[in-house]
């Protein structure tokens, strides 16, 4: 669902040229406003929409997604820690709001200081893993997760 | 020089009579008034608005009542307007107030010297400062945008000396300016007759003139629409529309917390303030 940009809303301030990681948000020349240079190599990171201070850039949904004519709009609510989402469907019934937490600590804090950390022992060295691999990654505990190990099983087509 | 009325100088040693200047000023405003008409004709603003306007009230949860709306029109004109509240970018508020609030005085303050003119000899000299003040509060701001600011300058790269069409009201309004202020300096250390006095006057002239009376392509019309925009956008958010925007709920709220348990679970009970985040710092990573 690449990004675009509403160009009434949008003040040309920068900060989704600023913030996009494929630098494909760019000032108009002409009109001054932001637009979305190359929609196909979006990867829809939508760290734009999240940076927008107007909310002026929304995505276009695949028809997967929802129908054409769709509206998808998002903010984000930094000092919450909050990201919530509205869809609404073509025909105005369908109108559902999302709403996700982006972060379960204060922006800043709690940054491990790896500087401080202890240097790899020996045995960490020889093994296989990474040095301070994160523990929910659990290499360690089971071996590489995959749908077997976890009991389930690849289905075709479509289903409920 | 800074409390002289320029117009009565010119008024006296070109001559140039002030019913021409005043005729000038009247032939401006029309050109304002009949740009601005044009403008919302061309590009269907009007139409844009009023079909927002209904599409919203589709989706509205309430009915927004005369009194309420009131409210809003004062709190934009109060927000919005006075104190260019919109912007995000703490510089290019200040750098828009200043503008805004020099181009006010300065288009005020011509009127007032130049239909004052034959009567009180021009008006007081306070108009006059005022008038150059106004002058200078425009040049403040908008070169430091036009220099600092904007954006595809500081982001984009470009050089500052990369016109557009984009650019022709600032570029005319800078120029109105710099030249008001030229013309009047001119005529203070070279007399009012002098080649600098009067070709500073010709370039002030042209630029007012462009600047007033191509609206239709540049962005003169924004300082009606902006406050129209911000107007809707209120109303938006009274109405229980949002603009199509989620809400956003208060976290430790029960009916929250029932509706969303990632909330609860991954941030507690009652999650703290989590910080500026990415305000923390402004774009500035080009």
């Amino acid at each position: 669902m690449p990004t675009f940009v509403y160009m009434t809303r949008c003040d040309g301030c920068g900060q989704c040229v600023d913030i996009c990681p494929s630098d494909i948000m760019h000032i108009d020349p002409k009109v001054r406003r932001a637009y979305n240079i190359e929609p196909n190599m979006c990867w829809e990171c939508y760290s734009c929409v999240k940076a927008c201070p107007h909310n002026a850039i929304d995505v276009r949904g695949y028809a997967d997604f929802a129908p054409l004519g769709h509206s998808v709009r998002v903010r984000r609510d930094e000092e919450k820690g909050v990201i919530a989402w509205r869809i609404i469907f073509r025909n105005g019934e369908k109108d559902m709001n999302l709403l996700a937490p982006i972060t379960t600590k204060p922006w800043g804090k709690h940054i491990p200081q790896l500087a401080d950390a202890p240097p790899p022992s020996q045995e960490v060295r020889d093994s296989q893993l990474l040095y301070n691999e994160p523990k929910y990654i659990r290499f360690d505990d089971g071996g590489l997760h995959t749908l077997e190990s976890a009991g389930l099983k690849l289905k075709t087509g479509v289903y409920e | 020089m800074i409390t002289s009325n320029p117009f009565e100088v010119l008024s006296a040693s070109l001559p140039l009579e002030p019913g021409v200047m005043q005729a000038y000023v009247v032939l401006m405003v029309f050109l304002v008034i009949g740009g601005t008409l044009l403008d919302v004709v061309h590009k269907k603003s009007g139409k844009y608005f009023f079909e927002k306007g209904q599409a919203l009230k589709k989706i509205a949860k309430r009915e927004v009542s005369g009194g309420e709306k009131i409210g809003l029109a004062v709190s934009t004109f109060a927000n919005e307007v006075l104190r260019s509240s919109e912007f995000e970018n703490r510089d290019r508020r200040i750098s828009h107030l200043f503008t805004m609030y020099g181009f006010i005085f300065f288009v005020v303050t011509t009127a007032i010297l130049i239909f004052g003119l034959p009567a009180a000899e021009g008006g007081t000299p306070i108009t006059a400062l005022l008038w150059h003040l106004g002058a200078l509060s425009i040049c403040f701001g908008g070169y430091w945008f036009w220099f600092k600011i904007r954006v595809d300058v500081r982001a984009e790269g470009n050089q500052w000396y990369n016109v557009h069409q984009s650019d022709l009201f600032v570029v005319s309004l800078l120029l109105t300016a710099t030249f008001a202020l030229v013309w009047s300096a001119m005529q203070a250390i070279t007399g009012a007759a002098s080649a600098l006095s009067i070709i500073a006057f010709i370039v002030f002239i042209a630029a007012s003139t462009t600047l007033f009376s191509t609206i239709l392509w540049s962005k003169f019309a924004h300082m009606f629409f902006k406050p129209a925009a911000a107007f809707q956008k209120k109303v938006a958010v009274a109405d229980g529309s949002r603009d199509k925007l989620p809400e956003i709920p208060d976290l430790s709220s029960a009916e929250c917390k029932e509706r969303y348990p990632d909330i609860p679970e991954y941030m507690g009970d009652n999650p703290p303030n989590m910080g500026l985040g990415i305000k923390r710092e402004a774009p500035s990573h080009y």
